[in-house]
């Protein structure tokens, strides 16, 4: 048999702070990254995606200075996160150079999320798969649907058109080395109406590394649809944040309804009395 | 006096995620560099990510396949290998090249091509269920279907049955752990498997504890 389909929570970062995000344009602060990571990091989730979406410095004067302080501060968070996380950690979010990335692999993530670096640079994906292999490697792709018909990459966090296709782009990111896909709907996000399907089924048709789904689950019934659509595994941010235990919920309900996910246990991190 | 339970670092990728689960476990341990550090520890702890070969070159320049070999078979203390580090314990590994191991279990370190046949990819990357062969101290107090998350493209693959403990199911049976005498060696990352690993590293660090 092939491996478990997954079930991803991702924790959104913004200037050091857990957000909820809406449509990438809207925010809203839930709180301190390491009491986030002990509530999601129960038994019940199988792996755990980290994306800063801080802005970077817009003016170019202090730019380095900028980026050196914002880099330190968020290994800082990852280091935090890792000493709690016992399950796979990838981490994402303003990576720019193969330092950024081994900075980043040695600090604690099993793997790291490459955006607008990736597109703007795909050399960096084969330069980084060649270092650490493909499977520390996650391209992640922001697509946002055209008035006319299919869709289009947006990078720099939903702020700069590309005019590239995202069924191609998985493809060229896939073959140069990218061992996973993390694909994000800019129009779904936050809107708790369930994935973009027909983006998903296309991207997973088209690539033969896993598929990550994200933005827009509003219930579990979106996730199901998830993979159905052909995603290897199903990520959401929001709707984790609502309720206590609501990823066990989810993975009770994939489980239940026969979607090829862990038995979920029965146990979390914070009740495990014995560990 | 010096945690007993000594942790190999090699700069290996995992060392710190295997080391934060330790101390999350409240295992006191110590990262040992090189194989003359090894000495008065009772638990060696091997984590290894990257290719055979690099891996057993890296071994051996520090001392390590001599210092291992005396605490573990003079010394008495006891061994766990993990990912690569259970690799290495093969006669041969057969990735880039064909390189002698530790030589502890027989058998050598051969690609997952059944896997590749069957159309999966390789590597095995995710959560996949182990199943016992046998029952052993390593296992205790886990599920008979639980679930640990592996990393990679080679396994060892046993002459003998004798030393195998777990198989995983991908294409074929995958070895998942193995275990002879004071040794042992599993496939998966306990230090990334939640619940079930860290009970499986609580396990090896009581092995021998009265």
């Amino acid at each position: 048999m092939s491996t478990f389909k997954r079930l991803i929570p991702v924790v959104l970062l913004r200037n050091g702070q857990v957000v909820q995000s809406k449509g990438f344009k809207r925010w809203q602060m839930l709180g301190n990254p390491s009491t986030v990571v002990s509530r999601l990091s129960n038994w019940t989730a199988d792996e755990l995606i980290y994306l800063d979406i801080t802005r970077e410095g817009t003016h170019d004067l202090r730019r380095d200075d900028l980026n050196f302080e914002n880099r330190h501060e968020i290994l800082d968070i990852l280091g935090d996160v890792a000493r709690k996380c016992f399950m796979p950690l990838t981490f994402g979010g303003g990576i720019r150079t193969p330092e950024d990335v081994r900075a980043r692999l040695a600090g604690g993530a099993d793997k790291v999320a490459l955006n607008t670096a990736a597109f703007d640079t795909p050399d960096l994906l084969d330069t980084c798969a060649r270092e650490h292999g493909a499977q520390c490697i996650v391209v992640s792709i922001d697509a946002r649907r055209r008035e006319g018909g299919g869709w289009e990459v947006w990078v720099d966090r939903g702020r700069r058109p590309t005019g590239r296709d995202p069924v191609s782009w998985a493809r060229e990111a896939a073959e140069r080395g990218a061992g996973e896909v993390l694909l994000g709907s800019i129009d779904h996000d936050g809107a708790a109406q369930g994935y973009d399907l027909p983006l998903v089924a296309e991207v997973a048709a088209a690539v033969r590394v896993p598929v990550i789904a994200l933005g827009g689950v509003g219930e579990w019934a979106h996730l199901g649809a998830g993979l159905d659509a052909g995603a290897s595994a199903v990520a959401a941010g929001n709707i984790f944040h609502y309720s206590e235990n609501s990823v066990v919920h989810a993975a009770r309900w994939l489980f239940e309804n026969g979607y090829g996910v862990r038995r979920p246990a029965l146990t979390s991190l914070a009740r495990e009395g014995d560990l | 006096m010096a945690a007993p339970v000594a942790l190999i670092d090699l700069d290996a990728g995992n060392v710190r995620s295997v080391s934060n689960a330790l101390t999350h476990l409240g295992i006191e341990h110590r990262h040992v560099r090189s194989g003359e550090a090894l000495e008065g520890a009772t638990h060696l702890i091997l984590p290894g990510v990257g290719a055979f070969a690099a891996f057993m070159e890296k071994l051996v320049d520090r001392g390590f396949d001599r210092g291992l070999k005396a605490a573990v078979f003079e010394h008495d203390a006891a061994f766990l290998g993990i990912c690569v580090g259970l690799q290495v314990l093969a006669d041969r590994g057969l990735e880039f090249g064909d390189t002698p191991g530790l030589g502890w279990i027989p058998g050598r370190c051969v690609r997952l091509d059944a896997a590749e046949e069957a159309g999966l990819p390789v590597p095995h990357i995710g959560w996949n269920t182990v199943r016992r062969t046998r029952p052993d101290p390593l296992f205790e107090g886990l599920d008979a279907d639980a679930t640990f998350y592996f990393v990679h493209s080679y396994h060892l693959a046993p002459t003998t049955p004798d030393a195998l403990l777990a198989t995983t199911d991908y294409g074929g049976a995958v070895t998942a752990a193995v275990g002879q005498g004071r040794v042992w060696g599993v496939q998966f990352h306990p230090e990334k498997s939640q619940h079930a690993g860290l009970r499986l590293l609580r396990n090896f660090a009581r092995v021998g504890v009265p």
